[in-house]
């Protein structure tokens, strides 16, 4: 059966193709993960999370920001029920981009879904909605998507070895002020989303709050804070949408 | 702290909220307020965390120009406000920040 035979060569040399397009396409996204990689490796220790944890950490919880907000709550003594609610609330995110991917994964079976799920982050997801977008041929865009999460699941697990690996070596970097790395990349990662009223108002509101509340037990406060920002930036939001759809049914 | 309780913990929230809309697949829809609240989240979370620990790096206010957590902090602000880019603001953030308190031994 030369036939068969040819074609189901072609299948696995498409599924090739994809995967390591994937990979490819994901390249950019992963250097601008690499410090953040290696900073959490470096902090982990100093915040009393222990080599061996923050190694497990990276390989199962697979969450950037949800990582470095862990550690830092930890530094700060937050307690673990703390901990996990504000991940699951950082992660919320994570939920809207499944509800966009949803229509592209419908008719994979489970045993596609749960691992695409677990490599669902911010970079995945930026290089797979590039690729869905394309009018080409689909089929198999699901090795695309698992090309890009195994180059960052790889990557993450290298930076977060390599930022251990510095903290073993320089032991004293905590009094080099390096928890100071830590509200720098924040700053970074914050402001880009400051291009509106109502965001500024979020984060203006959250930051006092955070404040006001900072003597609250097991940190949280932080909850408060959250909340009363997205409150504030949610109103704000919708008064401005309500407004303008009355500019245009006035004009 | 228990960190296998910690990361088993951290790992089912984080799996469920990116698994749950997998599993069922198309047949939730999400209002729109809820999307756009949610779109809030990283930034207010992120904000809340920062603020106290550059106005209080060692536990107790410290509202003051020799502050230098404070200082580099809006420093780095500043830089990202103009330059838009991640790796640039963490670097001039923390040469600041190195220069602060070394060079000028605030």
């Amino acid at each position: 059966m030369p036939d068969a035979e040819g074609a189901a060569k072609s299948i696995a040399q498409q599924r090739r193709t994809e995967f390591i397009g994937g990979a490819k396409a994901t390249i950019p996204l992963i250097i601008g993960a690499i410090p953040f990689g290696i900073i959490f490796g470096t902090l982990a220790e100093p915040s009393g999370l222990s080599a061996l944890g923050a190694l497990a950490m990276s390989m199962f919880v697979f969450a950037g920001s949800g990582q470095f907000i862990a550690i830092g709550l930890m530094a700060a003594g937050a307690a673990l029920p703390v901990i996990i609610a504000t991940t699951f609330v950082v992660n919320l995110r994570h939920m809207l981009y499944a509800a966009n991917l949803v229509p592209k994964v419908r008719h994979l079976p489970q045993r596609w879904r749960i691992p695409m799920a677990f490599g669902l982050t911010d970079e995945t997801f930026a290089a797979v909605s590039n690729r869905y977008m394309c009018d080409d041929d689909l089929t198999h865009a699901h090795w695309f998507y698992l090309g890009s999460m195994a180059a960052m699941w790889g990557n993450w697990q290298l930076c977060t070895a390599l930022g251990v690996g510095l903290g073993e070596i320089f032991p004293d970097m905590t009094s080099w002020g390096l928890d100071f790395a830590m509200s720098v990349t924040f700053i970074g990662m914050v402001v880009p989303y400051l291009r509106n009223t109502p965001m500024w108002a979020a984060v203006i509101v959250a930051g006092a709050m955070a404040m006001a509340t900072v003597a609250m037990p097991h940190k949280l406060g932080l909850m408060v804070a959250a909340v009363s920002g997205i409150a504030v930036g949610l109103s704000l939001h919708m008064l401005k949408q309500r407004k303008e759809a009355r500019q245009e049914a006035a004009s | 702290m228990n960190e296998v309780a910690l990361i088993s913990g951290m790992f089912l929230v984080t799996f469920s909220v990116r698994y749950v809309l997998f599993a069922v697949a198309g047949k939730v829809h999400f209002p729109p307020w809820l999307s756009t609240g949610l779109g809030f989240v990283p930034p207010v979370v992120l904000t809340a965390i920062i603020v106290p620990a550059v106005l209080m790096p060692q536990g107790e206010l410290w509202l003051s120009w020799d502050n230098p957590w404070l200082l580099a902090g809006v420093f780095a602000v500043v830089v990202s406000l103009v330059c838009k880019d991640l790796l640039t603001t963490i670097v001039a953030g923390m040469v600041f920040f190195m220069l602060l308190r070394f060079g000028f031994g605030l």
